[in-house]
């Protein structure tokens, strides 16, 4: 039998996955996505090649994503349509983002793709996760002067637009949006979020800022739509993956154990938390990845002559520390998505314990 | 103030038994799925969809267990979420 792609598995190896399921299934299903890019690497780590830890994450994914929507759909928080639109083109872009891929190793060889998946990291992240984080923080500081209370959703000036432009026979109402919308409008940014997930394993980052800041809908809406679009493309991925034979459904399992308890949590978390949390939950993750990149950046230059060499050593020191700050986001996001869950049972419970004694009296 | 109805444990009971018979079995098995990986990659294409139907398997006993088991420990979603509040 033929097993070298396969690594055997010990109780460490399934430990550390299932733990890093479990708090990556807690972001998923909270902010839609995230996760994926934490385990990868840490597969990698582990010593599974790098084609088998790609193709097994997506395989845990498909499955997560399935439960942590039909979880969130139970709390009216899915638009399926809009989802499974996305989630068709998106599959189209994982297609184009894979031929993109194959090209610059073709021509760049293993370094230059490491190169061009960081400068998209950093360019996206830093844009779009920049973009998000200070929208949550200008929301924080206007729910602060209101009195702590919940500022009503406003549809972006972007979104309004898009949704004003009326072309025949493209129109199509999408509950999340409480309006009608072009598909055509969709169908780029169902492409950009799989090239997106072809490229960096997490499309979310992409999809979920596109369906608010875009198509107008809530953060917490666009959040659990995401995981549709998940679910369409990690179906499509573990297919294309396993025709090829390197899907470890062993290694997939096992994190698919840990995050399937870690996403019902962050699913009900979504129940108590506003709009404004799950926006500055994705901001704070996309700002800290976008940090580790810059611990990579300088081994792929060193390595394609762009920059004076740098020893080898250096450059296994630094990616180290890039891969503790992926484990650091990851960890700030389960804690602060615990913290959020837990003011809000409070905050709750405080609310039913308010309304019960204005029943009584 | 009405109480919520305490969860009952035989579906996260029925539910936990039935995950962990399916990684009792996968592990037990976990030769077989090598094997079949490698028979896929080296031609016989129609062998592809197991990891599809496990992975299809797993997310419906797994994922009701793991709903049950919050359920049961008391972790439950808000009765409105606030997405329901705003309409």
């Amino acid at each position: 039998m033929e097993s070298s792609l396969f690594i055997d598995i010990n109780i460490y190896t399934a430990t550390a996955l299932f733990v890093v399921g479990f708090v990556g299934g807690m972001v998923s299903g909270f902010i839609g996505s995230g996760g994926a890019f934490v385990l990868t690497p840490a597969m990698m780590t582990l010593g599974v090649p790098g084609i088998v830890a790609v193709a097994s994450n997506i395989c845990h994914k498909f499955p997560k994503s399935l439960v942590g929507a039909m979880k969130r759909h139970k709390y009216g928080q899915v638009d399926v349509k809009l989802g499974l639109i996305m989630g068709v083109f998106a599959e189209i872009g994982v297609l184009i983002g894979k031929h993109a891929m194959t090209n610059v190793k073709h021509t760049y060889g293993e370094v230059g793709t490491n190169l061009y998946v960081s400068v998209v990291f950093v360019i996206v992240l830093a844009v779009v996760g920049g973009f998000v984080l200070r929208d949550a923080f200008h929301m924080l500081k206007q729910e602060k002067e209101g009195g702590g209370e919940e500022a009503p959703h406003e549809v972006p000036k972007l979104a309004r637009w898009v949704q004003s432009i009326h072309i025949p026979g493209t129109m199509m109402y999408f509950n999340a949006l409480k309006a009608k919308v072009s598909v055509l409008f969709i169908v780029p940014l169902g492409i950009a979020t799989g090239m997106l997930a072809a490229t960096i394993a997490v499309g979310g980052f992409i999809g979920v800022p596109a369906m608010i800041y875009i198509l107008g809908a809530p953060a917490l809406m666009a959040s659990a739509t995401e995981l549709v679009i998940a679910f369409v493309m990690g179906a499509g991925g573990t297919m294309l993956y396993s025709l090829d034979g390197v899907v470890d459904i062993r290694l997939a399992m096992i994190i698919l154990a840990g995050s399937l308890f870690g996403i019902q949590i962050g699913a009900i978390g979504t129940t108590y938390v506003r709009d404004t949390i799950v926006k500055f939950v994705m901001g704070l993750i996309m700002i800290i990845v976008l940090f580790s990149r810059f611990f990579y950046v300088p081994g792929y230059l060193s390595h394609l002559g762009l920059i004076d060499p740098i020893q080898e050593s250096t450059i296994t020191t630094l990616k180290m520390f890039g891969d503790i700050t992926l484990v650091i986001a990851l960890a700030v996001g389960g804690i602060t998505i615990i913290v959020a869950l837990i003011k809000g049972m409070a905050a709750h419970r405080r609310g039913q314990e308010a309304q019960g004694t204005l029943g009584n009296a | 103030m009405s109480h919520p109805a305490k969860p009952s444990l035989l579906p996260t009971l029925t539910f936990g038994i039935a995950s962990a018979v399916l990684y009792y079995l996968l592990f037990h098995y976990a030769d077989h799925f090598v094997d079949w990986a490698v028979r896929t990659k080296h031609g016989e294409k129609s062998l592809f969809l197991i990891p599809v139907a496990v992975a299809f398997a797993f997310s419906y006993f797994h994922g009701q267990f793991t709903g049950h088991f919050w359920e049961t420990i008391g972790l439950r979603a808000a009765k409105t979420s606030v997405v329901t509040k705003k309409k």
